[in-house]
């Protein structure tokens, strides 16, 4: 998880008195209820992979985990920090090589759903995690790079996207497209021959957006409790597209919350000695 | 055939100034004893090959080691940036960094590729994405649009890396020179076989490989030196030996983003009294010394004949 998480209270309506959670809470828990038991996932670090662990904990216990690093079927006990953690390996129903998993499990379009996180995302779900300013050459802040989004972007049967909400990291226009939504719009990953169907969920710390069925531009179609539609509009880079049957999504339950707190108190074994 | 040195004899015979270098590990067996000789041994102007440069790349591009990176993934894992990459690619300290920025698939391809002795490889990908057109270092494109000769379909053809030496480190070594390594064995074996030389660095030496489930037997033949370096992926792990430090990973972020902070820990943790066990390969050579700093292979570890 990166940074701390922030209290968001404020946003709880009072009637929820002491289930007062922090919107990364709310956001994982969101992430983990869009995975369905028996899927094949592919896990990124950080919130992803909390929600799909918490996932496989709570409602999906035949949820497959599969990190870039080679795991295929992981069942770590504890939260990993890095994708390559040992206990990801222990606990694999396979360990494959890097060609190998991008080459024979990834490309070929066998992995049910992939967690991505952007530094900039655009209104057609397109991702930069490269460089942000308008010169690759003099980049204002020189981020990351690709890694094995492209790829999960590309191929998977879906996306998942989790990313806080702001005017920085929402806009218009992405610097550099480092892994392709929907690219300028209807037709566009059809014409490039992308085999994955792209982003179904945008998750973030205010609510949900999913592509428009016509023209895939990222519609808001759920909000958490206590947020107004208009919070959201004014952190979002471009003119918000509302859903007509726009939601309030149902807060995280005591035992969700009590699971995923369980999940990151859990301590490595052998640490900490 | 594998010859048994010590670390600093294997950088110094096997990594020269100018040279493309891949240190690979994914996550998992990162040589970082080896990235330290390298910075010991002051080689400069190297192009650095790594999908993933983690925190090995950002010491050896802090040290001023580096002027070429070919990668796919800056970051430290599950941390946040690598400050010392950021700083040559933001500010060009110490000195500037020309990138060849490829994805993860692609990296993995043109290892394959190297490896096999073909001029490059095929795979969907890089259509639609900014990478599809950034330069290589030389200006000229290392990716390019490809025609399926069955089917007519456009595919994308990645070139072959292939560096002048690459640097691993694995479990086990054999007393023929015959590797192991087992657990997350990432992109080794590939980039082993793409390179001209290949360095290994081991956790012990035994008088016979226990086979172990998926694992990469490099045959003695492929690697030119193996140097008996127990905790030598530190702080990377080695399945079987140790844990991945994330202790550390985190105390770096701190480390690296002060230019004096990351200066003085060089001084002293690289070059220095404060230098950890590992990096002291040399002293573990000599025959019949035992390696202490392995619990479980202090009984029949074998330093080699340097």
């Amino acid at each position: 998880m990166t940074g701390t998480p922030r209290q968001v209270s404020s946003l709880v309506p009072d009637d929820t008195q002491d289930t007062a959670y922090t919107s990364d809470e709310m956001m994982t828990v969101c992430a983990s209820r869009a995975l369905r038991d028996g899927m094949t996932c592919f896990v990124g670090i950080g919130l992803p992979s909390t929600a799909a662990n918490l996932a496989r904990a709570t409602h999906a216990p035949n949820l497959v985990l599969i990190y870039e690093s080679g795991t295929i079927g992981a069942k770590p006990a504890w939260l990993p920090l890095s994708i390559g953690d040992g206990v990801l390996a222990e606990t694999a129903d396979a360990v494959v090589s890097v060609p190998e998993i991008f080459n024979y499990w990834l490309q070929p379009g066998r992995i049910d759903v992939g967690f991505l996180g952007a530094a900039q995302l655009d209104r057609f779900g397109n991702i930069n995690t490269t460089v942000i300013g308008p010169s690759y050459d003099q980049p204002k802040v020189r981020l990351p790079g690709a890694g094995g989004a492209p790829e999960i972007a590309a191929s998977c049967r879906e996306v998942i996207i989790v990313i806080r909400q702001s005017t920085r990291s929402l806009v218009e226009r992405v610097d550099f497209i480092t892994s392709v939504g929907y690219g300028d719009g209807a037709g566009y990953r059809e014409r490039l021959g992308l085999t994955g169907a792209g982003p179904r969920k945008v998750i973030t710390d205010l609510g949900v957006m999913e592509p428009d069925p016509v023209s895939r531009e990222l519609t808001l179609t759920g909000i958490f409790p206590g947020v107004a539609v208009a919070d959201v509009a004014a952190r979002t880079g471009w003119d918000l597209a509302v859903s007509a049957h726009l939601q309030v999504l149902t807060p995280p339950s005591d035992a969700e919350l009590a699971a995923v707190r369980a999940l990151q108190a859990r301590i490595p074994e052998g640490a900490g000695s | 055939m594998a010859e048994f040195v010590s670390l600093a004899d294997a950088i110094a015979a096997s990594v020269f100034d100018g040279d493309a270098v891949a240190m690979e590990g994914f996550t998992h067996l990162i040589p970082f004893a080896a990235g330290h000789e390298v910075i010991r041994q002051e080689r400069r102007d190297l192009t650095l090959i790594r999908m993933t440069p983690d925190v090995i790349y950002d010491q050896l591009i802090g040290a001023g080691c580096a002027s070429r990176l070919i990668f796919s993934w800056g970051g430290n894992p599950g941390v946040g940036s690598l400050h010392r990459f950021r700083d040559a690619v933001e500010n060009g300290w110490p000195s500037p960094l020309l990138l060849e920025e490829h994805r993860h698939a692609g990296m993995a391809n043109r290892y394959v590729a190297g490896a096999s002795g073909v001029p490059f490889a095929v795979l969907r990908g890089y259509r639609g994405t900014g990478l599809e057109n950034l330069p290589g270092l030389d200006g000229q494109p290392t990716v390019k649009p490809i025609t399926c000769p069955f089917t007519g379909e456009t595919l994308t053809a990645v070139a072959a890396l292939r560096p002048d030496v690459t640097i691993i480190h694995a479990q086990q070594a054999d007393r023929a020179g015959n590797v192991q390594l087992w657990g997350i064995v990432g992109v080794q074996k590939e980039a082993v076989l793409a390179a001209s030389r290949a360095v290994v660095t081991v956790e012990e030496i035994v008088d016979r490989l226990t086979p172990q489930p998926g694992a990469v037997v490099l045959p003695a033949w492929t690697v030119d030196y193996i140097a008996c370096v127990p905790g030598g992926s530190h702080p990377s792990y080695a399945l079987g030996y140790s844990q991945r430090d994330n202790d550390f990973y985190v105390a770096w972020d701190a480390i690296s983003r002060d230019r004096e902070r990351f200066g003085q820990w060089l001084k002293s943790d690289v070059q220095g009294p404060a230098r950890p066990a590992a990096d002291a390969g040399a002293v573990l050579t000599g025959a019949g010394n035992a390696v202490g700093a392995s619990s479980r292979s202090a009984g029949d570890a074998w330093g080699g004949t340097a």
